[in-house]
């Protein structure tokens, strides 16, 4: 065991390029690793011995090719070169599947390819050129492809595909032979072979009969859907998705476009141009919007970036703009508004006012963002004001669309002073919660105001521990406990005239 | 490494040796020296099949990752690509050898394409002119990995997004293909069973495929007595829920990938004497996780509240053995003390080792954050309040937690209410755009079509009828000595598992209702043995059934399986396969739609 073990170090300390660390500098993972040979060794003992074990103990549980450091080396190494020589020589490849013949041992029984591919882009001459892998080229000498002029049916060609052999699709050239090769390959649940002859069916028949062959066909319709998505063949792609009246998705592959628009303006043309897309009713909603907040983004983004660098602005020379604000959501957009443009008159297209109007924003929603913009800016007026100023019925109690814990816990982490988190605190209704709030935040007052209103004796002069010797909360509870505790006390915070 | 493999009821290395013989008779196809240079994502899978002393046997003498440029300058006669049939590797390729060629004209060029070869790639090479730079073009047929002594895993991603979004059955092409491979190495399965779209699929393949070859009579005894094919959208729910189990948690945490785990390092820092231990390690702690581990095969099924108890109870253990050494007062009591220390050493060391992400994980799980979605959660699978926009995920939402988390939460609400109203969908919708981003159209919608979110079209929940019918939710779950396989979830009984016992008693005559009320039909196939192949049971013998999840299983599934085959009185013995393992988010993540993805 430890033989080998050794044997393997040197073989990787010897190669240049270090792909899998076996031996661990840490000390931790060697012991790790010796333990588990430890482990290993007395099971074996325990149990039947096992010869393969041996060699691996010390298993493939380096870090696997790519580790840092590797990559490093590696990348040293070499030199990135990407230019390529056009002149490089050209030999036509249809030997190569004839090669490909394995003698696998077991699953040579099941042999079959796949289709599957991702990614990458796909030139259009690949639809031109694909088919001749298993189509050789006519200009070659007979003798060269006699072993596939043999006249194959539909049926033995589809077979054969699967197997891996050389067949000739070009000699399927009625709509009906094509057609009957498409049935057997589709029967045959191979991927690869239903699109290699999809291939040669979009290159040999005009796309009108292709898409109406394709749709009584559902199994080749999604493989060559599936086709053209790889391939990135776009325009073919929303072309089939119409045929089929599949407009919802046409509209929403052509959506996800926008993605890889990366200059912004041409971004929001092109969100425009999505405007008139046949999306769901509510989808359309989105987009729409999805194309107002780019549009405002890009005039946001310019006016202030201009303010900026004006250097005329107090709040952009206080707090400088880390990010733009383009291609953000629009939460993030209605934050950014509620910070640097708060005070704005509801008509500009940067006022919080007219964001949460034009984007139909919750309350909740609005009242959450502008809660922590304000608080982040230490403006506890405004933060007030956002509790009092929509309570039109008066102004004897404070009022909020999300709970007094929730709006503590925000203003707690844009670290609001104990003063003003006193007073939110105070107004949470449940007493269990508040005091713990309270305890949290150590709002003192709150806390003995409360045990006052309990009319419990005990508590109030256990918390007296608890806050400073000779400060004004300690004579406070000493006065109440002096006092007999009186029937029906003063109100407590909940209740307090702003 | 691979002994853990044969401990179980089916030997799962007989698999993995036919997979290694393919392997080496690949490689000795490229005679003389050869460096491999590898997609890196297959390093992962590969290393459950071979380690690295296979290939140096075979004259691999360098390994490099896939990467744009020139190739690092070995002295080796072949250079073999082993690579995923991608179609942005095959350029890559291309540019290797374009590079390459110049400098060493000698040297051989093969791929090695995994799990198969693909038109579109050798096409692709084709195009770039290279295509005729390589001696031999292959495919290495990896359908089914193993990776427990009970575990199958295709480690087909895509899978279920494939199945269920694109409409498009590769996937389930392999999976029959892979079924096909086990069945030449145990045996054809006389029983399938199976309930869904594609299991009903994949059986006619199966069956299909079976008529093809049936020129050639399978003549091994058959291991496994039934097959249960299981498409992921009958329950949708399970990989929806947090898992609870120790090994469930470690995925939905840290993630498990290929048998690994990467932790952050600092719970592991070891504080040796005489050392400073101020520097900590910076990178993270790897550890591997099979029941090749004593301890980690005891623990990982567990609820992750009885690992506490069960980690001291193996301190006591350890400890009590260490002390064995004052009472080894002979020679021969002294030698044997010895010869037992180095698995002792192992089994503290692995105690260290798991007592530290068990430290990890309860910091998790003892958070509020934690806590709140789980309660969420449960009252979602409870039947509470599914009807109405919850307050916990309004909150997250305004708080900007990950995505992620929402998207489980709200699908988890509309798959427990069979569906949301209108309204309430169309505020989680407005609420999740507002916030995240207004291209996440994209992904709801995927979560649509999957039918993982939509609105209600009956008036009709059935959702409570299938919680009653199949007791998916048990009050009284003991965590610590369960007697149900609903401690898994800590109170939640998969469905899928719950689907799986019933077939093996009563039988799914007894849920006829229920079978109806979820998605795709319910089947039952026999394939017919030879004569002579028929089994002949012995008293109280246990039968053997693979579960085939077609969409992926999660942790937490396969630990409620263990624990029916571990139950006395089941009768039944499981193994398990997928064509992916999964936890709820890397599961949402393969439905996303996100503009990384965009940019190859």
């Amino acid at each position: 065991m430890m033989k080998s073990k050794t044997d393997e170090e040197d073989y990787w300390n010897s190669s240049k390029f270090k792909a899998f660390t076996f031996d661990d500098e840490d000390d931790e993972f060697s012991r790790l690793k010796e333990s588990k040979q430890a482990v290993n060794s007395i099971r074996r003992l325990v149990e039947e011995d096992d010869d393969e074990d041996d060699v691996e103990k010390v298993s493939w549980s380096g870090e696997p090719v790519g580790s840092i450091s590797w990559s490093v080396r590696e990348t040293a190494a070499s030199n990135q070169r990407t230019d390529r020589d056009p002149a490089f020589p050209r030999i036509p490849a249809d030997t190569l599947v004839s090669k490909s013949q394995s003698g696998y041992s077991l699953s040579s029984l099941f042999k079959g390819a796949t289709g599957r591919t991702k990614g990458g882009s796909f030139t259009d001459s690949l639809s031109e050129s694909s088919v001749r892998l298993y189509a050789p080229e006519l200009r070659k000498p007979k003798s060269e492809y006699k072993d596939y002029v043999s006249d194959w049916s539909p049926e033995e060609t589809v077979q054969r595909m699967q197997q891996g052999k050389v067949v000739s699709l070009e000699k399927f050239r009625s709509l009906q032979d094509k057609l009957l090769l498409l049935d057997f390959a589709v029967s045959a649940h191979d991927g690869n072979v239903i699109t290699a002859v999809l291939i040669y069916l979009k290159r040999t028949l005009s796309k009108e009969v292709l898409f109406r062959e394709l749709e009584s066909r559902q199994t080749a319709l999604r493989h060559f859907i599936h086709y053209l998505t790889e391939s990135r063949e776009q325009k073919l792609l929303l072309e089939l998705l119409r045929v089929l009246g599949r407009t919802e998705d046409m509209a929403l592959l052509q959506y996800k476009e926008h993605l890889s628009i990366a200059d912004e303006n041409k971004r929001r043309d092109f969100l425009k141009s999505c405007l008139s897309l046949p999306f769901s009713a509510e989808d359309a909603a989105h987009v729409q919007d999805h194309y107002t907040l780019l549009e405002r983004q890009i005039i946001i983004e310019a006016t202030d970036r201009q303010a900026e660098r004006g250097g005329k602005v107090e709040i952009f020379q206080k707090f400088p703009r880390r990010a733009s604000i383009l291609n953000m959501p629009l939460i993030t957009t209605l934050y950014y508004c509620c910070f640097y443009h708060y005070t704005e008159s509801e008509g500009t297209y940067s006022s919080p006012l007219n964001i949460r109007q034009t984007f139909r924003i919750s309350e909740k929603q609005y009242f959450v963002t502008a809660l922590a913009a304000r608080a982040k800016l230490k403006e506890w007026s405004d933060v007030d004001a956002l509790f009092t100023s929509r309570n039109w019925l008066g102004f004897t109690r404070k009022k909020s669309p999300l709970s007094f814990q929730r709006v503590v816990d925000i203003l707690q982490k844009n670290s609001a002073p104990t003063q003003v988190l006193q007073e939110y605190v105070g107004l949470v209704d449940d007493a269990d919660l508040r005091i713990s709030l309270a305890q949290k935040h150590k709002c003192h007052d709150i806390i003995i105001n409360t045990y006052r209103d309990m009319k419990d004796r005990q508590l109030l002069a256990g918390y007296r521990g608890k806050v400073e010797r000779g400060s004004p909360e300690e004579r406070k509870i000493d006065q109440l406990l002096n006092n007999t505790v009186r029937r029906g006390g003063a109100p407590h915070g909940q209740h307090h005239v702003t | 490494m691979a002994a853990h493999l044969s401990y179980g009821r089916v030997n799962l290395n007989i698999l993995r040796e036919a997979a290694r013989k393919e392997l080496r008779e690949f490689l000795d196809k490229c005679a003389g020296s050869k460096a491999i240079v590898w997609d890196e994502y297959l390093t992962g899978p590969f290393g459950l099949i071979a380690q690295y002393s296979l290939l140096k046997e075979h004259e691999v003498e360098k390994m490099f990752t896939l990467k744009s440029g020139r190739l690092p300058s070995a002295d080796v006669k072949n250079i073999i690509f082993f690579v995923r049939p991608r179609l942005e590797l095959m350029d890559i390729i291309a540019e290797n050898v374009f590079s390459e060629d110049k400098l060493h004209s000698s040297r051989d060029f093969h791929i090695l394409f995994v799990p198969r070869r693909s038109m579109l790639c050798e096409q692709r090479l084709k195009e770039q002119g290279v295509l005729n730079s390589f001696i031999n073009i292959d495919e290495y047929i990896l359908d089914l990995i193993p990776y427990d002594g009970d575990l199958l895993s295709m480690e087909y991603e895509s899978a279920f997004r494939e199945c269920y979004l694109e409409n498009d059955q590769t996937s389930l092409y392999h999976t029959a293909k892979g079924l096909m491979t086990l069945q030449a190495l145990y045996g054809t399965i006389p029983q399938i069973y199976g309930k869904g779209d594609c299991a009903r699929h994949v059986a006619n393949m199966m069956l299909r495929m079976k008529r093809e070859f049936a020129g050639s009579q399978n003549q091994i005894l058959p291991v496994f007595d039934t097959l249960l094919l299981l498409d992921r959208n009958v329950d949708l729910l399970t990989p929806l829920a947090t898992q609870l189990t120790y090994e469930g948690l470690i995925d939905e945490i840290y993630g498990i990938n290929n048998g690994y785990v990467k932790l952050p390092p600092e719970k592991f820092a070891q504080k040796k004497q005489g050392e400073a231990s101020k520097d900590l390690p910076t990178e993270p702690k790897k550890l591997q996780l099979n029941s090749a581990e004593e301890l980690y095969a005891e623990i990982r099924d567990k609820n992750f509240n009885a690992v506490g108890a069960a980690l001291s109870k193996k301190a006591k253990i350890i400890s009590a053995a260490f002390e064995e050494r004052h009472n080894a007062k002979t020679v021969g009591e002294i030698k044997q003390f010895v010869s037992q220390l180095p698995h002792m050493q192992a089994a503290r060391s692995s105690l260290a080792n798991h007592t530290s992400v068990a430290e990890l994980i309860k910091d998790i799980t003892t958070s509020e954050a934690f806590f709140d979605n789980l309660t969420v959660e449960q009252e979602f699978m409870t039947g509470v309040d599914t009807d109405k926009v919850n307050t916990y995920i309004e909150d997250c939402i305004a708080q900007k937690d990950p995505l992620i988390k929402i998207l489980r939460l709200v699908c988890m609400q509309s798959v427990c209410n069979n569906g949301l109203k209108q309204k309430v969908l169309d505020y989680y919708k407005r609420e999740i755009l507002q916030t995240y981003g207004y291209e996440h159209i994209l992904t709801l919608n995927n979560l649509e079509k999957a039918s993982l979110l939509k609105p209600q079209t009956s008036s009709r929940n059935n959702y409570p009828t299938i919680r009653k019918t199949l007791k998916l939710w048990m009050e009284d779950a003991n965590e610590q000595n369960p007697n149900d396989i609903s401690y898994v979830y800590s109170g939640y009984a998969p469905l899928s598992i719950r689907l799986t016992q019933v077939l093996a008693r009563p039988g799914w005559r007894s849920i006829e209702e229920v079978l109806k009320m979820l998605p795709g039909p319910h089947f039952e196939e026999r394939q017919q043995l030879p004569s002579g192949l028929h089994k002949k049971r012995q008293q109280g013998e246990n039968r053997t059934t693979l579960v085939f999840f077609l969409g992926g299983v999660t942790y937490a599934e396969i630990a409620a399986l263990r624990f029916l085959s571990q139950m006395e009185d089941s009768g039944m013995e499981y193994i398990i396969a997928t064509t992916k393992l999964i936890n709820g988010t890397t599961w949402i993540k393969s439905l996303m739609d996100r503009p990384e993805s965009q940019t190859p």
